[in-house]
Order: C-alpha cells, then structure tokens, then sequence
C-alpha cells in the first residue's frame, strides 16, 4: 500500500526544508522514496496546504500519580467538559486534568503524534505507564525523576565515584522504562522531609550535607557520560519565587558547558523590582540562554483560566496551597524516592502576577533567539491545559493580536513589561523546529519530527488560515504511523502509539548495593520494583521503541 | 521475584489480598493447591490458599461452557435499561475491562468496598490532604497516631513492617517510636514494641470520635477548651497528644475507614486531615489511609484515569456521569433501581452480591457459594495466583506486579468481560 501526499507547502527542519511544495510517500507506517515503478495506491491532494511532521510536546503531565491525584481531585472541573462515547471513541472528560483517553484523541485531532511525561517517580513508573497506556494514538515516553531520592544522596553524601553514579542512573533508567532524566527542585523534596522550607543552589540538605549544585553537577554529568540523548531535565530551585531570576541564571552558568534543558522556564525568570516586588527577568534570563549554548528550555507559558497545578516540588506547592483556587491541595511525601503536591489554580488576567508571568513567558519566547533551544509547552497542566495551544501559537505568530490581548490586562503590568515593544512574529518555520524537529531531537527521537526518507509517516497537514489559532487547532489531515486517524480536523481512526525509551549500558554490580537497600529500607523488593519490557507491552496493545543513545556515551 | 523449577517454591510473592501488599512472601505450588510458607499472616494464608473447587460455569445453577455463560451474560446485558458492574473486586486489566464494558453498555460502576473508600475520596474532592507512604512511614515515623481503627485485624503485619521493623535509613532508635491509640482499643499486641513497650491507649466510643478528634484539632489551633473532659477523654491527656504531635519531626496519622464506621465519618476524616496539614505549619506530619483491599484502589485509580472519577459513575447517558449518592449501587440495588447486576469478585469467596432482585452474573473466585444462585456463575481465576497482574497498594503510589504461579486453567476476569465487551 503506497500513499502519494501531492503538492503540500512541506516544513521539515530537520532537512532544511522551508515551505518547498513536494510529495512524501507513505508505505508501511514510513515515509518512502518516489515508487520507481510509479505505482501509487492512494493519491491525497495537498496542494495549497502546509505540511508538517507531527507535533511532540516534549513535556506534558499525561500520565501517574499526581495527575490521577489531580483528576480524582476535580469532578467540578470534568463536569464542565464531558465527552460523550461515539462509535470510534470511549467517553471522557477533558479541560485540565483530562482522562487519558481523551487527552490522547485531542492531542491527536491537533496534529500532536506524541507526548512525553517529564516527572516519572521511579517508584511510580508502573502507573504513568498504565495510564501512558491507555493514551491512545499518541507516541508517549517519560523522564525518571531523580535528585531528591535517598539512594542518590546517600551515594553523594559517601562521595562515590561518578562510574557509580551512572551506573544508578542507567538501572534507574532501564527499570522506569524512561527516555530522560529528571531532576526537580534538586533535594529539595528530600530537604522538605526533613522540614527544610527552602534550599537554594548552594545550600545543603540538613541531613545529607549535599547541595542542589552538586546534585545537578552529578546527573547532568551521568547523563552525559551514558550518551542519553535528552539533556539532564532540570525543574530548578525555587519555582514561583519572586527574585528567582538570580538562582536560575547561577543554575545555567554553573553547570559547566554540560547539556542542560531547563523546564517551565517562565516560572524561574522572576525579579522583585516594582511596587508590586514582583517584576520579570525575561531579559537577563533570554540573555542567558542565548549566551549558554548548551542550554535548552520550555517555557510553561500561563494562559488565563482555571487549571491545576500538579508537580513533584512538594516544598513549593505547599508554600503555594494558600493559593489554591478552589480551595483544595494535595502534598505528598513518597517512598524515600520523591513527592508530589496538588494545587488547583485560576489565573486571573486582571491579577497583576497573573498578568505578569503571562508576559513573562512571551517576552522569553520572544527574546531567545534560536528557536532550536526553546520549545512550546504550558507545562500542561500547570500553565494551561495542552488544548490552548493553538492560541499559544497565535500570540507567537501574530504581533497586532498578542499586543491586543495585552492591552486588555492589568494595567499595572503592561507597564512593567516591554512585551508591547517586542516586534517578533514566529514563523511556520519556527514553530515547526519548536514543535517538531527541535523536538525530536531534545527528546533524542530518531526517527520522529522530521519527514525524510526513513522517518516515521507521522504527518499534519493544515490549511493556511491567516488565523493561525483556527489553523492550529483543526488540521486537515493526521497520519499516525501512516494511518489516517484524522480528518477534517474529526477523528476517524483510533490507534495506539509506541512508548520511546533509551537502555543506556550500566554494571550490574549496582544491584549488589540496590538489593540490600530496598530488602533494609524499601517496602518493595528490587525484583517487584522493575518494570519489564513485557508490561509495556501488557495486554498486546503497547509496544516499546528503544531510541539510539549518542555514539561513545559522551558527546 | 525467581521461581525454583525444581521445588515450585515461588520468592518475593506480591500479596494483593491486603491493602500494604507485601512483597516477601515465599509460596509453595503443588498442582493447584498454594501454601504460603513464609511470611505469610491470617489474610494472605486465606488469599493464597483457598482452594480450587468448581471450575465450571453455570446458568441458572446448571453447568455450561464458558462461551454459553459470556452469551448468556451478554443478553442479559443487552437487555439491561440499568446494568451496574459492582465488586470490581479484580486486578488492573480486570478493571480496565470493567470500565470499557460499563462505558459501551451504559452501566454504573461501583467498588464493594466504596462505603469506606468514600469516606477518604470526599474528603480529596473537598479539601484535599498531605499524606505519606508506606516506605516513608518505615524510615521516618517517630509518632504514630492510630485513629479510630483496630489496624492489625485488617492489617496483620503493619506494624512489623512499617513501625517495629529493624531499622531506619536515617539513624532513628527504632525503639523511641511511640504509638498512640485514639478511639478503638487494638486487639492484640502488633503495636507493641520489640522491647515490649506498648502502645497508648486514648480510648472512646466510634460516636465519641468526631468531636474528640475536633477538640484535639482545637487544641493544636491553640483554641481554648471549656470542657474537662470529651467523650471521657480527659482534655488534659488529649493537650498532652497535641502537644506530642508539635514536638514530633515527622508524625503519622492513620486510619483504616472501614473502621470508622458511622455516619459522616468523612468529616472526621477531613478534620484528621486538616488538622495535618495545620501541623505543617512548623514541623512535619503526614496522613496514612489504610484501605486498598479486594482491588478498591486499583479500582479507583484506573476510573479515575479512564473516566476522570472515581467509583459511583454512571455511563447511562453516553458520557461519565458520576454522584456518590446517587450512584450508590448498594442503595441502587436495594431500591430495585438494577435490572442486571455483573459482580466480579476474584479474590475472596466471601464476598457475594448483596441480595437484590437484579438479574446477576458473578465472575467469580472458584469456590463461592451463594445463598441465591445467579443466573450466570462464571469461576475466574484470582489475580497473582491464576494470571499475571497487577495491583494498587493502599498508597495510591506503589503498585506490585502479580505473577501466575499456577495453570488452573480458570480465565481471567479480562477475559471475560472483554469477551462480553466484544459480543454486546
Ligand atoms: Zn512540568
């Protein structure tokens, strides 16, 4: 079976390619050279339209125990959005927290081919599968979180060697069934167990002695040395403080020259100048990165309205409940491994912080240059739910709409704020390297977000709406692995996706510390811990995708 | 966990039959018939070791196939204007398969243990809490608080494993943890130390609980207190709990809800959890609902992940529709709202559909016996003894995978409902 995409305006960064009109061919779930024999089966007429790969939002709360928190959470949130059963598709609900069904059709019927989990508690892998699981159509992946787990800071507090440390992190990795690595307020969930309130870069952990710094130092560099391709993942320390701006720019400047992808920037780029003693480092922050070219970021962009707040920062989310809007939170304390904290939050456009980190966030996207470096997230849902993406993008490709929006906000922060001055508009190139092929390539998909010969036939196809919220959100055509799974912006096939993972190399001598630590420590045996390749697999629908690690481990 | 061909002894066995879902259990495997040979407790012996009796399903009390009973079932569930799929007593996928059958036949859903389930989820839905683990709990309890509940009955090894066990991560004198009871009295001597030091006890009536536990949360406030004592407690001795809490670093609350067995107890439970989060105004404190039994929490989870709710959803409408009232089926079925009721139930013979006047299929352990026949009995096989699973602890956090250490033969419950999900 050999489709003929004709005559679609094609985006592929990954080869250079910006709006060319040319074929793909499709056979067998893979783009394909032209048939030298010309035979063609299915002809689809793209003529007119725009041609992308398939969209991969690099960070999305899809899947385990804190969204399940959030969801159980929030019925007066679901009631609003209920999505009734059709022949194709299983009822849900949607809006912030949506069911995994659900959020796997939506993401689909935007032109979204995959999404990856940022926070995996290793003690959780097996729920965030399950419900990654259940996720239909939609790649799906995840990044293990480490950093606040008690079996590496007893290694750093013993002053292992770095070959140990890899070694842990590469079990880890294997036995999550993850493609990252994550760190989150680095010890400071831990430090939070032992009642610390706060940790700064360079303060130490009252129990272990260890430093968020030599923390990020000994992950990065593992991460490194075992060639993941996805830079160590790095929710840094003091999430939403105001003054922040410092803290963030020490965390991207000191980590030596290391990989380093810093998440939800927005909520990091904080200053304390102002009547408000709250202003935006968007500038200092964007000036950072395009200076430090072993940095990348999202940016967690906030968009105004109800959503819930769900993270592994349990210091941060408890110091943020008050907040919380309804009123009601959830933190936890988990297995000598992480935490979790559960905040519902409204924001507010004429709430003057609101205002602001909505700002923030657009002046960081405007400001950095290179959009090979920056990627389009709302940290989902703790910015916005995913669905507002396409008016996300709107306010990136379309300067008078975004100074519109801007002029409706607390006036007190469109003053603060340079934003109205910013004359950037993104192109459809840009976003499709945002999107697409930066993408790809950050998460270290090899054969995704591009549309070369070989690749995946993960495919959009929209119509050049100078509205670009309308063309965002309802493509033309979706193919998932080749198959058409959307049209006319309406699903009409439900598949089910691949789950990415790398399996970095490590010395099983590892287990000779690990087995003793959870038969002494653990409520779980080291065997009961791993999850095997079979349970991806589980019932027949899953199926696992080990990406390529860098040549050599280092870089 | 690794299986020793020779012997069929099986290491490391995850026990789904208790809500804490220890792991270290050694099993024995002759035929079909399960010993369990180490670590093993009042639950897990009958969990593992209940044996096989009928393995063939029936209608109306006479054999069948297999492939009859699922017809059978499936007509009645065509038929049904008001299905509900109750027990849900069954491993991951079994509720995986619950839910898509309930979502395609327009059924309510429920959890046999929803009653005690309920009195924590409202309490989540309402104000939420700051909970812990159960490996947390190991390392770092240094106060535990036991409201209201006779935990070891439910939870025979809690203590051994989460309070009195050898040692702690973080250097803490296992001996100086202390545990209070307030409420319920314990029936036997798990909480007592392994120097024989034992536990508090602050007794009172179930009714009494409420408002001492408000008092208590009162007092931690700094809230002065008229009265001298409360459900005869004397207020003196529930300062002196207060005042322990603020100077403990790291206290555990627990409480089983099946025990708080009265009306409203979800405002007890609330109060217990808001009064947790109050002491984390200075030090640390956690939660510990201890629940997770039959399957409730994988139940609970895989909904509220498929469906955004919890138990008590309702899908006659084409969409989740959920009311913990209203979709009560307990009091469905009493009302004679049910016209077909599907009760699965595969880990424990004892626990049959309550009477009702619905047509009833049971999927159910091998070995049940009903006081009315059902018109369908379909013998499935248990989780983590029959099949491979997996199963929810009580944490909501940790799930252990179950492995099949016996052919029996018996289907799964995903099976069955998914060959009825097929046929409708
Ligand atoms: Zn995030």
């Amino acid at each position: 079976m050999l489709t003929k995409l004709t005559g679609g305006r094609v985006y592929d960064p990954a080869h250079g390619i910006d709006g060319k009109v040319q074929d793909i061919y499709i056979r067998d779930g893979r783009i394909v050279d032209a048939p030298t024999d010309g035979k063609i089966n299915e002809e689809i007429d793209l003529r007119g339209k725009v041609v992308m790969a398939g969209a991969i939002d690099m960070h999305t709360h899809i899947g385990g125990g804190k969204v399940n928190i959030a969801r159980t959470m929030l019925p007066e949130d679901h009631a609003a959005d209920v999505v009734a059963r059709t022949e194709l598709m299983r009822s849900g609900c949607g809006h912030a927290a949506p069911s995994t069904l659900t959020a796997g059709y939506r993401y689909a019927e935007m032109g979204y081919t995959a999404g990856f989990e940022p926070a995996i508690l290793p003690i959780n892998a097996r729920q965030a599968h399950m419900e990654m699981h259940d996720t239909p159509i939609i790649d799906k992946g995840g990044y293990v979180m480490l950093g606040s787990d008690d079996f590496l800071l007893r290694m750093m507090a013993a002053n292992n060697d770095q070959e140990s440390i890899n070694n842990y992190v590469a079990w880890t990795m294997t036995h999550s069934q993850a493609i990252g690595v994550k760190v989150v307020n680095p010890g400071g969930i831990n430090a939070f167990k032992f009642n610390q309130r706060k940790l700064d870069l360079d303060e130490q952990n009252k129990y272990y002695g260890v430093t968020p710094r030599d923390i990020l130092m000994r992950l990065a560099q593992a991460v490194n040395e075992l060639g993941v391709p996805h830079p160590l993942h790095v929710h840094g320390c003091n999430l939403g403080v105001p003054g922040n701006l410092g803290t963030t720019i020490d965390t991207m400047e000191g980590i030596n020259g290391l990989p380093m992808h810093m998440t939800h920037i927005q909520f990091h780029s904080y200053g304390t100048e102002g009547d408000f003693k709250f202003s935006s480092g968007a500038a200092e922050i964007a000036e950072s990165i395009n200076k430090n070219k072993n940095i990348t970021v999202d940016v967690g962009q906030i968009l105004f309205g109800q959503t819930v707040t769900a993270s592994g920062d349990n210091m941060r989310q408890f110091a943020g409940s008050p907040h919380s809007h309804p009123n009601k939170w959830v933190c936890m304390d988990i297995e000598c491994d992480a935490g979790c904290g559960v905040v519902p939050f409204k924001y507010k456009d004429q709430s003057y912080v609101n205002a602001l980190q909505w700002m923030i966030g657009l002046e960081v996207f405007l400001m950095v240059d290179d959009p090979w470096r920056i990627f389009l997230t709302t940290d989902h849902p703790n910015g916005a739910p995913f669905t507002s993406y396409p008016h996300l993008i709107r306010l990136l490709m379309d300067k008078t709409f975004r100074n519109d929006v801007l002029s409706t906000l607390h006036p007190e922060a469109q003053k603060a704020s340079h934003l109205a001055s910013l004359e950037r508009e993104y192109s459809l190139y840009e976003i499709a390297i945002m999107t697409r092929a930066g993408a790809a390539k950050l998460v270290g998909l090899a054969d995704r977000g591009h549309l070369g010969v070989g690749g995946a036939a993960d495919i959009t196809v929209y119509t050049d709406h100078v509205d670009r919220e309308k063309m965002f959100s309802k493509p033309d055509y979706v193919f998932k692995d080749g198959t058409m799974v959307v049209k006319d912006g309406e699903l009409i096939n439900v598949t089910w996706g691949t789950t990415h993972v790398v399996k970095p190399d490590y010395d099983i001598s590892i287990e000779k510390a690990l087995k003793p630590y959870f038969d002494r420590y653990h409520t779980q045996k080291m065997g009961n811990f791993k999850m095997s390749n079979d349970e991806i697999v589980d019932d027949g629908r899953g199926s696992l995708t080990i990406q390529p690690l860098h040549k050599g481990g280092a870089l | 966990m690794t299986e020793s061909t020779e012997a069929k002894i099986w290491q490391e066995v995850a026990s789904p039959f208790c809500g804490i879902a220890s792991d270290d259990l050694t099993i024995k495997v002759e035929g079909n018939t399960v010993t369990v040979q180490e670590n093993g407790d009042a639950i897990t012996k009958k969990g593992f070791e209940t044996p096989i009796s009928d393995t063939q399903a029936r209608i109306q009390g006479k054999e069948v196939s297999l492939e009859q009973a699922i017809s059978h079932a499936t007509d009645l569930l065509r038929n049904s204007k008001q299905p509900v799929i109750a027990g849900l007593a069954t491993d991951l996928n079994g509720a995986r398969s619950a839910m898509a059958l309930a979502d395609k036949s327009r059924a309510t859903i429920d959890h046999l243990h929803s009653k005690a389930a309920f009195r924590n989820i409202l309490v989540l839905q309402d104000t939420g809490w700051m909970n812990t683990t159960l490996t947390e709990v190991r390392n770092r309890v240094d106060l535990l608080v036991v409201v209201g509940s006779d935990i070891e009955v439910g939870f025979p090894r809690f203590f051994e494993r989460m309070v009195w066990n050898e040692e702690s991560m973080f250097g803490q004198e296992i001996e100086s943890r202390e545990v209070v009871y307030l409420g319920k009295t314990p029936s036997g001597d798990a909480s007592t130390s392994p120097k024989g030091k034992k536990a508090q006890i602050i007794a009172c009536d179930d009714a009494d609980l409420p408002e001492v536990i408000s008092v208590l949360r009162a007092l931690l406030k700094g809230k002065t207190i008229q009265a001298d004592q409360v459900g005869g407690i004397p207020v003196s001795q529930l300062a002196t709990l207060a005042d322990r809490l603020q100077q403990a670093k790291y206290s555990v609350v627990t409480w089983s809800a099946s025990m708080l067995d009265f009306d409203h107890a979800e405002v007890t439970v609330q109060n217990v959890c808001e009064m947790v989060k109050e002491l984390n105004a200075e030090t640390r404190s956690s939660g510990l609902p201890l629940g997770g039994k039959d399957g409730d929490t994988t139940a609970n989870q895989v909904s509220a992940w498929q469906a955004g709710y919890p138990m008590r959803t309702n899908f006659s409408r084409g969409y989740p529709d959920y009311d913990p009232y209203l979709s009560d089926t307990n009091r469905m079925l009493a009302d004679d709202e049910v016209d077909t009721l599907i009760w699965v139930s595969s880990f424990d013979i004892d626990q049959t559909p309550p009477p009702s006047t619905a047509k009833t299929v049971v999927l159910g352990r091998s070995g049940m016996r009903f006081e009315q026949e059902p018109d369908v009995f379909i013998p499935v096989g248990t989780p983590g003894i029959d099949h491979e699973g997996r199963a929810f602890r009580t944490d909501s956090v940790v799930s252990v995978p179950l492995r099949k250490l016996r052919d029996s033969g018996l289907p799964s419950t995903f099976e069955v409902l998914s060959a009825i999900e097929k046929s409708l």
